[in-house]
């Protein structure tokens, strides 16, 4: 404190011998219990570092008495969630796929496991909202399924995948490649995709085209069936339609039949549990391409229909 | 622990103990509002949870319930729900408003009268002088020995506080729930921990506060005095002492022997000892000064008294100490609260108020929320079309089930399907139940035609079609890939 210090006397105050401009600073004594507040807080805190865990030492920080942490909190709670979740989780997984939207519950639970669990294992190929990428990953929001929309199949192709190299049941349709093999020349190619154009109305019927319909049906229809309306027992994709995985231009549809990609899918059996897959088929199922699942079928019928394990290479 | 006083140096302590601040008795026209004032917004506190409001068998009949739980707000006949939270924000700005509206006319009256710190402050006080007595003898007490006598006063008076203080503090978690069962459930020990822990803290900081800390909140603990010199202007009314009037102060003797010698002030004290927060008026306006008149009645009476006109602490305006000084006399009070900048307040806080009653009664009970899908923009159908997928929020704030239609107007061709319809099934609307009080999720499929223009703004909206046809609309966007 400054000498300059003195009584003010109008007030019976100290000044504490600041001055500005002419005004002066009393020294109005703070409230006691300000003082008492601050000591509590003091011994609070005292307690505090006791308790909890406060010093920070060279790997970690004491550990209090209680013992407490915020991973052991975050534990307790994950578990608590799961215990929460269990009776759903269960019903989930134990009734047939296609029962789910039945269960309105049920599946709007599947589907929000599953919009979580497509954001960590799926978004890289898929995108954000399924939308794929044009020339390399399909999109599953459209309507346009290569091997059935259906809440089993995408299951089935979930667990399975796409030409897994390793695994007799994956989902597996080859193309042969007919210009890079030498099956088909250049001029013959260019026929076809002037047939293709056709038949999905993006060209008018020409000369070419005519010519590539006779090359189609030489080549094309044991998949993609007389009229180019595709097969889904093979995997083989409708030629007729808008929407087109690897494009549907001049250029690719050329290159496609010189030399198909042929693209693969993880199998996600050996990475996920069977619920999680479950609850992907109904997320992907809800993203507006969904087909219903058919009419069942008698016994008889379906043996016939059954879905090859395996289609021929170049079949 | 260190003994405060050793901090103490030459120029005097820098920690001081409270004084004690024993209020005397006093009657007058201030008092008696402060009655007034005290017993309605006591009586608003502890009462409205329990009055009854009849909302039909799935919601609550309480007239004013706070449900945090289901994120609901209810108000007699006004139900708020999450996203008509502005309401309250409109609420909070009125409150505001009107502050300033008081403050500007007034000073803090808020403070005087209305604060809950005065109010509770006010009835301990008087618990104070019911148990010990008027202010001589509580100083008396507090001065005296610990006879058993003390004892039995003070052990008396603080469970009189302590009573209040728990009261105060039950009634509080009463907003939160269904009052006669939470009182159930909390003498019978069923109630959630929340509420025990809440009476417990509000009981302890009313016991405190108003049984303890009194005018140490108003003066050093609360903000508002501090803000408040900000709102107010010279035309102000504040609580004044007149000195121009009453000074030079003197005892009714040197009056009566030196006639025209002295003021009117007869030093009698009576200003000091009836103000709550323990201050002198007569040193002019000050921060422990919380307006709230009480040394006005005291210098009245002295004035009656002694046959001199009342006023000698008024409610007065610094415009019009100016005034009053040089010899004038002041303009009436009415056109002091009649100056522009308080129209200005009424106005904008009656707008406020008038847009938000207006809004009350425009608003629907069948409202919509529509969000359009960016991932992915658009979806190539395999037949050509386009589609965009939207996700719309229903929300029912009736208590009955309600059958909607869900239509889309400017979108020619348009197809809508939901999440539980399909493709093959889609047609021009949708239509669908949704539950009662509650807000429903759906995924609104649009298919279109692929020509039209890239972007094209086009309206989704509700319709009831089970007596209230009023619903909600939205324009949102439909996407389409540019024209190649
Ligand atoms: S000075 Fe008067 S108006 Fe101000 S707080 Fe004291 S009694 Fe109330
Ligand atoms: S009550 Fe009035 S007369 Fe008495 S001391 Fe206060 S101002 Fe003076």
């Amino acid at each position: 404190m400054s000498d300059k210090s003195r009584l003010d006397e109008p007030t019976g105050t100290h000044t504490v011998g600041h001055e500005w401009d002419g005004i002066e600073e009393l020294n109005t004594p703070l409230p006691r219990w300000w003082l008492w507040t601050f000591y509590a807080c003091i011994a609070w805190a005292a307690v505090y570092v006791v308790l909890y865990p406060a010093w920070p030492m060279v790997n970690s920080a004491t550990q209090g008495v209680l013992g407490w942490s915020s991973r052991g909190d975050l534990e307790k709670e994950m578990a608590g969630h799961t215990a929460r979740r269990a009776p759903i989780v269960g019903a989930i997984a134990s009734i047939p796929i296609a029962a789910l939207p039945s269960k309105p519950e049920l599946l709007e639970a599947a589907i929000q496991g599953g919009s979580a669990a497509f954001k960590v294992h799926c978004v890289q190929c898929h995108g954000a909202g399924g939308a794929g990428v044009v020339g390399l990953y399909p999109s599953l929001t459209d309507d346009d399924w290569l091997w059935g929309g259906d809440l089993a199949n995408i299951e089935t192709t979930l667990i399975h995948g796409i030409r897994n190299p390793d695994h007799d049941q994956t989902r597996l349709n080859v193309m042969p490649a007919f210009g890079r093999d030498g099956i088909l020349d250049s001029a013959a190619i260019n026929d076809l995709v002037s047939h293709v154009r056709v038949i999905s109305r993006q060209e008018k019927p020409s000369a070419a085209s005519a010519r590539g319909a006779a090359l189609f049906e030489n080549n094309c229809v044991a998949c993609h069936g007389t009229n180019g309306e595709g097969i889904r027992e093979l995997g083989a994709p409708k030629l007729t339609d808008a929407v087109w995985l690897y494009g549907g231009s001049r250029d690719a549809i050329a290159k496609t039949i010189h030399n198909p990609r042929n693209g693969v899918m993880p199998r996600w059996n050996d990475k996920l549990d069977a619920v999680t897959i479950r609850m992907l088929a109904a997320y992907v199922h809800s993203l507006g391409g969904g087909e219903d699942a058919p009419a069942p079928v008698a016994p008889a019928a379906a043996e016939a229909a059954a879905v090859p394990d395996k289609v021929p290479a170049n079949g | 622990m260190a003994n405060p006083d050793v901090l103490a140096g030459s120029e005097g302590p820098l920690y001081a103990a409270r004084k004690g601040v024993y209020p005397k008795k006093v009657d007058g026209t201030f008092r008696r509002l402060k009655w007034v004032i005290m017993a309605v917004t006591l009586a608003i506190y502890y009462g409205t949870p329990w009055i009854r409001w009849d909302r039909g068998p799935y919601a609550p009949d309480q007239a004013v319930l706070v449900d945090l739980a289901n994120r609901r707000f209810y108000m007699f006949q006004i139900e708020i729900w999450p996203h008509e939270f502005y309401y309250v924000a409109g609420l909070l700005i009125m409150a505001g408003i009107g502050l300033f509206l008081v403050t500007s006319a007034v000073g803090r009256a808020w403070c005087g009268y209305a604060c809950p710190q005065t109010v509770w402050t006010d009835l301990f006080q008087h618990v104070d002088r019911l148990v010990d007595g008027d202010r001589n003898a509580q100083i008396r007490l507090a001065n005296g020995p610990w006879t058993a006598e003390k004892i039995a006063r003070r052990a008396a008076k603080y469970a009189i506080y302590l009573a209040i203080a728990f009261w105060t503090g039950g009634a509080w978690i009463m907003y939160f729930a269904d009052a006669p069962t939470l009182t159930r459930d909390f003498w019978a020990g069923d109630a959630a921990f929340i509420a025990y822990g809440t009476v417990a803290a509000l009981t302890a900081t009313t016991f405190v506060l108003g049984g303890f800390m009194r005018e140490q909140v108003c003066i050093y603990m609360c903000p508002w005095p501090r803000i408040q010199t900000a709102m107010m202007d010279e035309k102000s009314l504040l609580v004044t002492y007149k000195d121009w009037r009453g000074e030079p102060r003197g005892s009714l003797k040197k009056a009566l022997a030196h006639p025209g010698s002295v003021g009117d002030c007869v030093d009698c004290n009576q200003c000091v000892a009836v103000c709550p927060t323990g201050i002198d008026i007569r040193e002019g306006p000050q921060i422990g000064c919380i307006t709230c008149a009480l040394c006005i009645d005291a210098c009245d009476t002295v004035m009656a008294q002694v046959g001199r006109p009342r006023g000698l602490i008024d409610y007065c305006a610094l415009d019009d100490v100016a005034v009053e000084k040089a010899g004038g006399t002041a303009p009436p009070v009415l056109k002091t609260l009649l100056r522009p900048r308080l129209m200005v307040y009424l106005g904008i806080w009656s707008a406020i108020g008038a847009a938000m009653l207006f809004s009350l009664g425009e608003r629907t009970r069948l409202d919509l929320a529509v969000q359009h899908e960016r991932s992915p923009l658009f979806v190539q159908l395999s037949d050509g079309m386009i589609r965009n997928n939207y996700t719309l929020k229903l929300r029912n704030m009736e208590t009955r089930p309600r059958k909607v239609a869900i239509t889309v107007s400017g979108l020619p061709g348009a197809q809508l399907w939901t999440e539980n319809g399909s493709r093959e099934k889609a047609s021009q609307r949708v239509l669908m139940t949704i539950s009662p009080d509650s807000v429903t999720r759906v995924r609104l499929f649009v298919a279109a035609p692929s020509e039209g223009p890239a972007r094209q703004d086009f309206t989704i909206a509700t319709i009831g079609r089970d007596g209230d046809p009023r619903g909600d609309e939205d324009t949102i966007q439909f996407d389409r890939p540019e024209a190649q």
